[in-house]
């Protein structure tokens, strides 16, 4: 098992507002964990950070050794939670775009799980409902080869048969030198899936343990927990 | 049979629980090979560590054993998945108990609600 994902004392501050706070985390490979935390608690800029479309106040992150950057980025596939697609090229541009871009990238499982989810590949992103849409970006991310898969809010907008499909896609995709980290408020749908949670509160780290381990302690599934933690 | 998990219980204990059902109740004979690790995380939607760290416990408790490249396999004694299941039913009997003397139903109640339903 290696470290593959390293972050520092990151403090990143917006004008008045500070989103993350001293934060704290290591994440090891072959590991599936849940990044869970109220609205604005600062799970997606934590994402944006270890993508590098961010730059922390303070602190350090490195995944897989490297700064965020050039190197970084080819061993992490991300999926950020707003359509990143350009909505005039056809779904098979896309992916041509995308194999061409990254070398890990696997055309024939993109075109498997497209067709198993019917979705046409000569049909131009634009004509797409937004559930197809979103299926799309996660069809992309999950068919590279990568070390780590950052996947904020995957599954919050498509319905729960598609929601399932993708959570088996998750766990056949499973690679002991892999891990995914996905942020999401459906903690129930997915939490029998993950290794891990880690639950952000106000930027930061209030809880990262195993979801047995929760289990056994408070007697009660993860999404009950974080019920109780996060009440208004 | 499918995989049913409750929610508020840590999940590993529950698939090693439910495998030894399955060998009790026949669907994996002994020393019939089991479905991989992911097989067994896909079907029932779960971590495929938590899958793995169940099938080793099963192995230390001698329900199965694997073979190095080849997979797992159900025992050919299957007496200590069949012991564990018996537990498994037991409490399960226990508990439905409890909850009808807690509607107040008595033993001749209780069975006679069984007797009827059980057609």
């Amino acid at each position: 098992m290696s470290v593959l994902l390293r972050c520092e004392g990151i403090t990143k501050r917006y004008t008045n507002v500070v989103a993350l706070d001293n934060l704290d985390l290591t994440v090891e490979s072959g590991k599936i964990i849940g990044l869970l935390g109220p609205n604005g608690s600062g799970k997606t800029t934590l994402i944006k950070l270890i993508n590098g479309l961010l730059q922390a106040n303070s602190g350090s992150i490195t995944v897989c050794g490297n700064k965020p950057g050039v190197e970084s980025k080819k061993v992490v596939s991300y999926l950020p939670d707003n359509n990143f697609l350009n909505s005039w090229m056809t779904v098979e541009q896309i992916v041509n775009m995308f194999a061409d871009f990254y070398e890990d990238f696997r055309k024939d499982l993109a075109y498997e799980m497209l067709s198993r989810l019917a979705i046409e590949p000569t049909c131009k992103l634009k004509t797409l409902s937004k559930g197809n849409k979103e299926k799309v970006s996660l069809i992309l991310v999950m068919s590279r080869n990568a070390r780590l898969y950052v996947l904020d809010e995957p599954i919050a907008g498509v319905d729960p048969a598609t929601r399932d499909y993708i959570i088996s896609t998750i766990i056949n995709n499973y690679n002991p030198e892999a891990s995914v980290i996905i942020s999401t408020h459906l903690i129930s749908d997915i939490e029998e899936v993950l290794d891990e949670v880690i639950f952000i509160k106000q930027g930061r780290l209030v809880l990262q343990k195993s979801v047995d381990e929760i289990r056994e302690e408070n007697g009660k599934s993860v999404d009950a927990l974080f019920r109780e933690v996060f009440k208004w | 049979m499918s995989w049913k998990l409750d929610k508020n219980r840590p999940v590993c204990p529950q698939i090693t629980e439910q495998i030894c059902v399955k060998i009790a109740s026949g669907e994996y004979g002994a020393g019939e090979k089991l479905p991989s690790v992911r097989e067994v995380a896909v079907a029932a939607g779960v971590n495929p560590n938590t899958v793995q760290k169940s099938f080793e416990q099963l192995e230390q408790s001698g329900v199965i054993y694997s073979v190095r490249g080849s997979g797992n396999f159900v025992s050919d004694d299957i007496t200590i998945a069949k012991q564990s299941a018996n537990e498994i039913i037991t409490n399960k009997t226990a508990n439905y108990i409890e909850e009808m003397r807690n509607l107040g139903l008595d033993k001749e109640q209780i069975l006679k609600y069984v007797e009827e339903l059980i057609k």
